[in-house]
């Protein structure tokens, strides 16, 4: 493969697309598809058909909006519709060319006037299953770039130039990272993509690797050459079948291509992938264990350093990202790090996918430039809390993360400013509450999680968390005193200063973030016994008569 | 030393040859232990004795890792499940929207709790931690068919449907 071919294959995909008036592209995402868009596919492939038109019917990645799928668009003229089922087939088949279905037109200008797509710039728009879609809107040119006309360094330097840190929470400076592995000594080195996403609450990488899988392999290509690794592993979790079969396929294709494997575009370099399957283990997201758990054995952490960027898989330097991360790898690469740099705010630059969910009108997935206003996110892009119930706070960063309270709206999301918050960005789950939520108990919800998720390798994290869930519970009881919100309190800093990896050290963050904002409605549960929201089951107290 | 010569088959069923394969595949490497336990799920459904002693051996892994790995990964069960499973996610967003009702409903309706299968064999209950259909809240997976915006009522229909089959 040279870059001439790729430039033909983009001619021939082309030549293809020139021979149909009318694209329409069908979300098989997955809120899509449970409610039947493949039936809708097979509907409008046979109206086009029975319709004489030259119609191309295609199935895309997640187009966004998902509370609206599932959803159509038309191309060139670029129409969306919404809640299309197969009964409509007809109707838009009959309509291109003409005015489009009033019906099932979706206005949301607001909701993406407001996002900037470069992570998600193919979604919507390629077959995952097609690497020619893929390459047709400038897939594999970075890869090709970097191999023909720059030095690993400088490839390293592009990426460092670009301010890009890791998406996958902790926010650690890409470039650095890339350049420790590079320099770690050996002949052999990993690469390494994080697709466990095991944030509840959050679909980004699912999404990701569903809807645009090689840009996931392109990253991951383009790292290995800039750390001098030819052997990579995608860490994807179980859960997630499709993401597996469109991983499966898109390496076949590649190898198929030319594009992984030995002497890649003819160069020296050479770089291959296998997906492992993760088991259902909240802490294979930390990166020793998920190595660990690469190996073969149970997912428990270890201490650090060594970082495995100096020793990691069986001992070798390994390079670990996110698949957001890898996922921006190759449009920085084509379109340099000063252009990235430019979006963003002062230390977190570009974009980031977020997943919306929770009590929002418009839930799905949206990128945003960092620095966005969360009120611009909630009310403009979300379209604000449903059903004339009140903002109450929005969850950011998972079990590791915080709530941020409604007064706090003006809040540029950034690294930092989440984390001076008493948040994270986490990997960019994004839970909207209202007033029907009860903090406390969602403080439990968390901890209930970190607790079953706990790995026992260390006291801390994993007595501690179990702790912490019976002061919770007898608060959400009704049952507890103000002695037991003080040892709470207590367990809470114990936990976070002495736990051995990430998932004890974050685990206190919800507790900790609703004690500082919410307290009033724990004081609520033990001094009152009322829970407020109605969520918490409280008995009535019972009278005591002297 | 001599050379390794890996144990028998279990038995003549064919699956035990797709499991083998997973692990000829690996060139018997241990660290194809997860890889080889996912083919076994994938093909008997659960993880019994008999196979996690059989892939342990295969692989030269001793017992005590390989049923540490069986146990620690919540994917893996040891428990073979009925013949219909209703999951229903538990994942934040779908906590805000109150899947907790819906586990709830299922639990009166089975007199079983998350985890475990009705007497009759017909149906196990679980939850899981996050579909990542998360935009769909509330979610369960019958049969591992999504379905969205799921209310008790329709946790009950499911269960019926199962029921009467």
């Amino acid at each position: 493969m040279t870059i001439e071919e790729l430039e033909q294959i983009q001619e021939s995909v082309r030549a293809e697309s020139a021979k149909f008036d009318f694209e329409v592209n069908v979300c098989m995402d997955l809120a899509c598809s449970s409610q039947g868009s493949d039936k809708l596919r097979d509907a409008l492939v046979k109206a086009a058909e029975a319709s004489g038109k030259k119609v191309l019917v295609r199935r895309t990645g997640c187009m966004g909006p998902c509370s609206s799928g599932p959803l159509v668009r038309v191309d060139p003229e670029e129409t969306l519709y919404k809640h299309v089922t197969a009964g409509h087939a007809e109707a838009i088949v009959s309509s291109l060319g003409g005015e489009p279905v009033p019906a099932l037109q979706c206005d949301l200008r607001e909701h993406f006037d407001k996002q900037v797509r470069v992570v998600l710039e193919n979604a919507g728009h390629i077959d995952p299953e097609k690497i020619d879609d893929y390459i047709s809107r400038e897939g594999y040119k970075a890869l090709m770039t970097a191999l023909m006309e720059m030095t690993p360094n400088g490839v390293i330097h592009r990426i460092t130039e670009s301010g890009l840190r890791g998406r996958g929470g902790g926010g650690y400076p890409t470039g650095l990272k890339w350049s420790t592995v590079s320099k770690a000594g050996g002949d052999m080195k990993y690469v390494v993509c994080n697709g466990d996403e095991g944030d509840p609450g959050a679909f980004m990488d699912r999404s990701v690797m569903e809807g645009d899988p090689h840009r996931v392999l392109e990253g991951m290509a383009i790292a290995a050459y800039a750390v001098g690794a030819s052997k990579g592993f995608i860490y994807v979790r179980a859960e997630y079948p499709v993401a597996v079969a469109r991983l499966t396929t898109a390496i076949r294709e590649a190898r198929r291509r030319g594009l992984l494997g030995s002497n890649i575009a003819g160069t020296t370099f050479s770089f291959d992938v296998e997906i492992r399957l993760g088991a259902g283990a909240f802490v294979c997201g930390e990166e020793t264990a998920l190595i660990a758990s690469i190996e073969g054995k149970r997912g428990t952490p270890k201490p650090r350093p060594p970082y495995p960027a100096v020793s990691g898989l069986w001992g070798r330097p390994t390079l670990l990202n996110n698949v957001e991360t890898y996922a921006n790898v190759a449009p920085i690469v084509r379109n340099g790090g000063k252009w990235f740099a430019n979006m963003g705010s002062e230390r977190s630059k570009g974009t980031k996918v977020f997943a919306l969910t929770g009590k929002i009108a418009n839930t799905g997935l949206i990128e945003v430039p960092l620095g966005i206003k969360l009120w611009e996110i909630i009310d403009v892009i979300g379209g604000g809390v449903p059903d004339g119930h009140k903002l109450k706070a929005i969850q950011t960063g998972g079990p590791s993360g915080g709530c941020i309270p409604a007064d706090m709206m003006d809040l540029g999301v950034s690294y930092d400013a989440l984390m001076a918050a008493g948040s994270i960005m986490g990997s960019g789950g994004m839970i909207v509450m209202d007033d029907t939520s009860c903090m406390v108990n969602v403080a439990r919800f968390f901890i209930e999680f970190c607790m079953t998720e706990s790995c026992g390798k260390c006291i801390p994290c994993r007595a501690g968390t179990a702790q912490m869930y019976t002061l919770l519970t007898r608060i959400c009881e009704g049952t507890a005193t103000m002695d037991d919100l003080e040892m709470l309190e207590d367990l809470c800093s114990t936990v976070k200063e002495a736990s051995l990896c990430g998932l004890g050290q974050t685990a206190p963050n919800p507790v900790l973030s609703t004690l500082k904002y919410f307290r009033n409605e724990y004081i609520e549960h033990i001094q009152h016994k009322r829970c407020l929201a109605g969520v918490c089951n409280i008995q009535a107290p019972v009278e005591v008569m002297a | 030393m001599s050379a390794f010569t890996p144990p028998p088959l279990p038995s003549d069923d064919k699956r035990w040859k797709i499991v083998n394969g997973t692990m000829r595949k690996n060139g018997f490497a241990r660290h194809a232990l997860i890889e080889t336990l996912h083919t076994v799920q994938s093909s008997f459904g659960y993880l019994d004795d008999d196979a996690i002693r059989f892939v342990a051996g295969s692989l030269r892994v001793p017992l005590s890792q390989a049923y540490g790995v069986a146990t620690f990964y919540h994917y893996f069960s040891l428990k073979p499940p009925g013949k219909h499973t209703i999951t229903i996610c538990a994942g934040t967003a779908c906590y805000i929207k109150g899947a907790d009702k819906l586990v709830a409903a299922a639990e009166k309706r089975l007199g079983i709790v998350p985890g475990q299968t009705s007497p009759d064999t017909q149906i196990s209950l679980m939850t899981a931690r996050c579909v990542g259909a998360c935009s769909r809240a509330p979610v369960m997976l019958c049969d591992n068919e999504v379905a969205g915006e799921v209310t008790a009522e329709h946790v009950l229909e499911q269960l019926e449907r199962w029921a009467v089959e």
